[in-house]
């Protein structure tokens, strides 16, 4: 049996073809492998969600997934959110908001918000708060991240219509 | 916390499955991955192969057979959270769900993962037993049935041979008009229940005609409250009632740790039960 | 740089806000964190880059029979695996200067040599090709040891660390006034036994450590660094032999610090020596169990204090013993969480004698220090706890109790007979009175008592508490920013402070731009590294907007002065009549005249100019800002909780920080620091503890035990920043603003659930827990 198998997956809309040890989890495969080091590591034991990404649109925690599970899979980081000319309108809210300060829990919480919104595109406050739940943060007590939210619903409610 | 080496299979169906579980050394099935990915990363799972369900046909959906809610093993919490069936007819199995983990393991975690894991405070474990659900098992010998009320063996560990897998589980519908309510007390939202409750009530011409009362939390497996059941049959519910029926929680036997000794689960039990039956009653129709 | 440049008094920064300060503009550093772009420890990579794991002791005390590597070395991609022995040239870890003495031989090793002494404590190290194969390998390591009996109780008495040494390696002691008088002729002493648990600061992102020896330049590099370089940087010269410009720390981004991450660990030391003798980069990232036992813990204080009132309830003298569970070693702080617990423990009030003995005691637990508001949120708990026992056993009003010892206004700055980390205690300025009524007003307090009856009436278990709060900031001795604009009208400012995450460069670029006229958004600031400026302490204290911000406003102003003294050279116009905006000289009525850029003025000041002969070319400032004295930002915390009676859950409904911060450069980044505060003092009050068993095994050890408070845990939180007393000791007259959110949160929610309860004084130790509130409340409700 192999140590490692070669897996063929999209990130960010790039096609990637690469091998990796069987055993190396999501997180380690995106940020070693193919350099993506904006998905961090906080736990590895799946409760603080800063490892969290987008795959197959739904947001999951990327150090309890083996890379090799993700095979065929289409993967959005952090670093897939924005374009290179305009950030997301979550990524432009939370610098507006003030929802980050050392920046480290923040590529979790801004891949669980972005399938969160596409799901709930009108939420209350209270809708954000549950959906950030699992998501720690140390810094900045949450609230500046719930306003950070609703502005960006907001926005791409506007920007839709 | 990276996972010790192990060798990895992708079978594709169940009787590769099988084959696998009969003929490797030391295996570990992989559904959902939310409890097995941290128990491997912290190296306090350490098995020699890998066998991941994720690939395999046929396990996963959700349908209605012979007047039970059929759900295989490999279907996803948040699938089955939001499955219309389940909010119609089973919505004690969603409000549950509200309680497992968070928004992004409940897309990756599965009910019988969960289910197979046997954690003593996992909230789909204790609310397959209120609802007296069935596995489907299947083996080298065949297919078999398995109540849940049989399956778990002992902490962590389910009555399932080496080479058996848990393929579906049956959850009989309750008729309409039923009332339910699953609650928890855990430390913080979204973590593991230190105790938890589920209650379902049926009350026709203002008397309870059917009751299943459940606590999570307190033994290796869950615990059906039988007596409490017994007694509220035929009662009429009324506030003592309820609280006679909770107040049996003060006669349990339940685990004790520094965090949640002994009595202090039972004073959760007594105050979460009266909290699922009031709110059951409530919601259930013919209280009249 | 200009040797001895005389001190020359700078102009204040106007009150208001201004262009830049006082706005809360956007931050400078937030479009890399965004996009994923950062550069935190565990995403620095360099080629032929080796990993490195710890070996990590597994009994909290025992002699070390032997330590077996064989079978480690023989692991694939394993290049070398180190026990004490490899190491035995490095000394034991220093800790920073401090008065106390005797404390040396507690320091610990960077591998545990005869003894291990802590659950966690790094035994050995391997080194390997990859960090999956380094933890296979280390698992390969056996060491053989013999247990030896634990000591996990600091109030109990002291045992042997060492032959000839007991685990009490200090006693901070500090006195004034006539404290015999005082309880001789009280009208009534309260007698309290109060404990805070162990618990830290825990950022999200886990320690990392990345050495790299550049043999080209014959310069050893640390990179993943934060907090306190300078010093850092001249400690691992001197314990590795290499002379300090020899060695360079580097400081990306910093997964917040909270005062436990950039103080010198073992695993520091390890990684600089063996990239030095491996001749290949090392590695090191912790793992959040790592985290969770190896590095600095904070809290855990037992107290035995004794207040003397009169029959007004004004403090007559406080004497205090206390127990402070330090681990089993001496860290970089020494016994500095011990002496600021002693020095700040009269906080805002008027207090004619005092006496405290703090007990620095060693245990077989995870070494102790500095953690956000360090010995401030223990004392704040304690000292408030006697407050309302004073009210309880007078009869008094908590409120009017604490009106009666407020030093006023009038008295400020008031001296206290005390010092605490080598300064005197003077409690600069500050309207503590004042800033009570606008708390008291803004939380609607009197409405709430109301309101409460009201709850409880209808069988609802709710109450209210308050804590008032003096924090500490600005600890100098002196930090220095240097100003430079470049040919283009670029504004570069280097400064010998360090991030933890807070905004750092933000704030200096809002002083900067004021001072100079640019626009805060092209002012680019480096810190945190020793490679670009000499001289440096750090980010600690909440000192960085006092002590470097002061620096760069001088600094700012004094390349001011020089670009519109050239100005008005070229301009023909009287230096006085101009003002810069947005990079341009113009003049200041407004009125069209000639202009001229900070560009072209740089560009006239290059070292081919011959306008600069004989003078230092450049348009650009270094300057230092000294301080013998703290600052005192100082506050309220407002709690209102109702607990379920059922479960004893306590839950926070409504909290209200109020916080003088003497001046808010960046009000919205002051928020931040209140409300991420109190979050954290939300964990120490209700639901974060390092418990252990009785052999010492750590029982909190994954982010299943150590519960850090989700966004479900938080309540409704109000923030009221105040101004009304700028700090006299510096040119912004600014105070820190890291620490206040977090000071007072363990005493007002204490004094809440004590409301609550209808039972003063029931809430003696923190964290409060679920079993415990249902015990005190009696049963079955």
């Amino acid at each position: 049996m192999s140590d490692s198998r070669r897996i063929a997956l999209a990130v960010n809309g790039v096609q990637h073809e690469a091998e990796t040890p069987v055993r190396e989890h999501l997180a380690d495969f995106l940020r070693g492998t193919l350099g993506l080091t904006g998905t961090h590591l906080g736990c590895e034991h799946g409760v603080c969600g800063a490892c969290t990404v987008l795959v197959d649109g739904r947001a999951v925690r990327a150090c309890l997934m083996l890379a090799v599970q993700a095979d065929g899979c289409a993967v959005t980081t952090i670093e897939g959110l924005g374009t290179d000319e305009a950030l997301h309108p979550l990524q432009a809210a939370f610098c507006a908001h003030h929802g980050l300060q050392c920046g480290f829990c923040t590529p979790g919480m801004l891949t669980t918000l972005a399938e969160f919104l596409q799901v709930h595109p009108d939420p209350t406050e209270e809708d954000v708060r549950v959906a950030i739940s699992g998501n720690l943060c140390r810094c900045t007590g949450y609230d500046s991240i719930v306003a950070a939210t609703m502005e960006a619903a907001r926005a791409m409610r506007g920007a839709g219509a | 916390m990276k996972a010790a080496p192990f060798a990895y299979h992708d079978p594709r169906n169940v009787e590769e499955v099988l084959h696998l579980l009969a003929t490797l050394e030391n295996p570990r099935l992989l559904a959902g991955g939310q409890s097995l990915m941290p128990m491997l990363n912290m190296r306090v799972a350490f098995p020699d192969h890998v066998i991941d369900l994720n690939r395999v046909e046929g396990l996963d959906g959700v349908t209605e057979r012979d007047g039970a809610l059929r759900i295989g093993a490999m279907t996803r919490q948040r699938d089955v959270e939001e499955h219309p069936l389940v909010r119609a007819r089973l919505p004690v199995m969603a409000e549950a769900l509200s309680f497992v983990g968070h928004w992004q393991t409940r897309n990756r975690g599965t009910v019988g993962g969960s289910l197979c894991n046997l954690d003593p405070s996992a909230e789909l474990v204790a609310v397959a037993a209120a609802l007296d659900a069935v596995l489907e098992v299947r083996g080298p010998a065949g297919a078999r049935d398995l109540s849940i009320h049989a399956f778990p063996e002992g902490f962590m560990t389910p009555a399932l041979a080496p080479e058996e897998m848990v393929t579906a589980i049956r959850f009989p519908f309750w008729p309409a008009g039923h009332g339910h309510c699953f609650t928890e007390f855990a430390r913080r939202h979204g973590d593991y229940a230190i105790v938890s409750a589920a209650a379902l009530l049926m009350v026709e011409g203002g008397r309870v005609t059917r009751a299943s009362l459940t606590l999570g939390g307190v033994a290796a497996g869950p615990m059906r409250l039988r007596e409490a059941e017994a007694a509220l049959l035929g009662a009429v519910p009324s506030e003592e009632v309820l609280r006679g029926a909770a107040a049996r929680c003060q006669e349990i036997e339940a685990m004790s740790d520094p965090q949640a000794p002994a009595w202090y689960r039972r004073r959760l039990a007594t105050t979460l039960v009266r909290r699922a039956l009031e709110t059951a009653l409530a919601r259930a129709g013919g209280a009249a | 740089m200009d040797g001895l440049i005389p001190v020359e008094e700078r102009p204040a920064l106007a009150a208001g806000p201004g262009d830049f300060v006082g706005r809360s503009v956007t931050r400078i550093e937030d479009a890399p964190l965004v996009r994923g772009e950062g550069l935190f420890a565990a995403d620095v990579n360099f080629t032929r880059q080796l990993h490195m794991r710890v070996v990590r002791a597994e009994f909290a005390h025992a002699r070390i029979l032997s330590v077996s590597t064989e079978a480690a070395r023989a692991m694939p991609g394993v290049v070398a695996v180190w026990t004490a022995e490899d190491v035995a040239d490095i000394p034991l870890i220093p800790f920073r200067a401090t008065k106390v003495r005797g404390l040396e031989p507690y320091c610990q090793p960077v591998l545990a040599r005869d003894r291990m002494r802590y659950v966690g404590e790094p035994v050995a190290v391997v080194f390997a090709d990859d960090a999956y194969r380094a933890e296979d390998a280390a698992e390969m390591v056996v060491v053989e040891a013999e247990e030896l009996a634990v000591l996990l109780d600091a109030t109990a008495a002291p045992g042997e660390f060492a032959p000839g040494l007991h685990t009490e390696p200090t006693i901070v002691r500090k006195e004034y006034g006539e404290v015999e008088a005082a309880f001789r002729s009280a009208h009534a002493v309260v007698e309290l036994e109060l404990s805070v648990g162990r618990h830290s600061g825990v950022p999200l992102e886990t320690r990392g450590a990345i050495a790299r020896y550049d043999a080209a330049r014959d310069v050893l590099e640390l990179h993943g660094t934060a907090k306190k370089q300078h010093w850092n940087r001249d400690e691992i010269a001197r314990l590795l032999g290499r002379p300090p410009q020899g060695v360079h720390l580097f400081e990306g981004h910093v997964g917040g610090g909270f005062g436990v991450r950039g103080e010198l660990y073992p695993e520091d030391l390890l990684v600089c020596a063996a990239a030095l003798r491996l001749r290949r980069p090392v590695k090191w990232i912790e793992d959040r169990r790592e985290h969770l036992v190896a590095t600095n813990h904070s809290r855990e204080q037992h107290h035995r204090i004794r207040a003397a009132v009169d029959a007004d309830g004004r403090l007559l003298g406080i004497d205090d013993v206390f127990f402070h569970d330090q681990g089993a070693y001496v860290r970089t702080h020494g016994a500095r969480v011990v002496d600021l617990a002693a020095g700040m423990l009269p906080g805002p009030y008027r207090l004619p004698a005092f006496r405290v003995a703090g007990h620095f005691r060693l245990t077989n637990k995870t070494p102790s220090a500095t953690y956000r508001a360090p010995g401030r949120f223990e004392t704040t708990f304690v000292r408030e706890r006697v407050m309302d026992a004073i009210a309880a056993r007078l009869g008094l009003d908590r409120i009017e109790v604490r009106r009666r010892n407020l030093v006023t206004a009038a008295e400020m700055p008031h001296a206290r007979p005390l010092d605490t980390l080598g300064v005197d205690v003077v409690l600069d300025s500050g309207d503590y009175g004042g800033l009570l009524d606008k708390a008291l007003s803004r939380f609607g307090w009197d409405a709430l008592q109301g309101e409460l009856a009201a709850r409880r009436a209808s069988g609802e278990c709710v109450g209210a508490g308050l804590a008032f709060f003096v924090e500490k900031s600005g600890l100098g001795p002196s930090d220095g920013v240097r100003v430079a604009v470049d040919a283009t009208g670029a504004v570069e400012l280097v400064s010998g402070a360090a991030s933890v995450g807070q905004g750092v460069e933000t704030v200096l670029a809002q002083i900067c731009a004021e001072a100079l006229g640019v626009d805060y958004a092209r002012v680019r600031v480096v810190r945190g590294r020793t490679d670009r400026i000499e001289f440096g302490n750090g980010a600690h204290a909440s000192r960085v907007t006092v002590m470097s911000g002061s620096a760069t406003w001088k600094a700012a102003l004094a390349v001011r002065e020089m670009a519109l003294d050239c100005a008005a050279r070229l301009l023909q116009l009287p230096s006085s009549g101009l003002t810069i905006r947005d990079g341009v000289v113009m003049r200041e009525d407004g009125l069209a005249g000639p202009t001229v850029t900070l560009a072209e003025i740089a560009r006239g000041m290059g070292p081919n100019s011959r306008a600069m002969h004989g003078h230092t070319p450049g348009l650009t400032a270094e300057r230092w800002f000294w301080s013998d004295h703290m600052a005192y930002p100082y506050g309220i915390h407002l709690a209102l909780v109702r607990i379920d009676r059922g479960t004893g859950r306590v839950v926070a409904e409504r909290y209200l920080v109020a916080n003088d911060v003497g001046r808010a450069i960046n009000p919205m980044l002051v928020e931040g620091q209140i409300v991420g505060g109190l979050a954290q003092g939300l964990g120490g009050a209700l639901y974060e503890e390092f418990r252990y068993d009785p052999s010492g095994q750590p029982l909190s050890t994954t982010f299943a035990d150590y519960l850090i408070p989700t966004i479900a845990e938080m309540p409704v939180v109000d923030v009221l920043i105040a101004e009304d007393a700028p700090s006299p000791l510096n040119p912004l007259g600014v105070k820190g603003a890291g620490e206040g959110g977090t000071n007072g949160a363990g005493a007002a929610i204490a004094a809440a659930v004590d409301d609550a309860l209808r039972r003063p004084g029931a809430i003696t130790a923190l964290p409060v827990v679920p079993a415990t509130v249902h015990r005190l409340l009696g049963g079955l409700a």
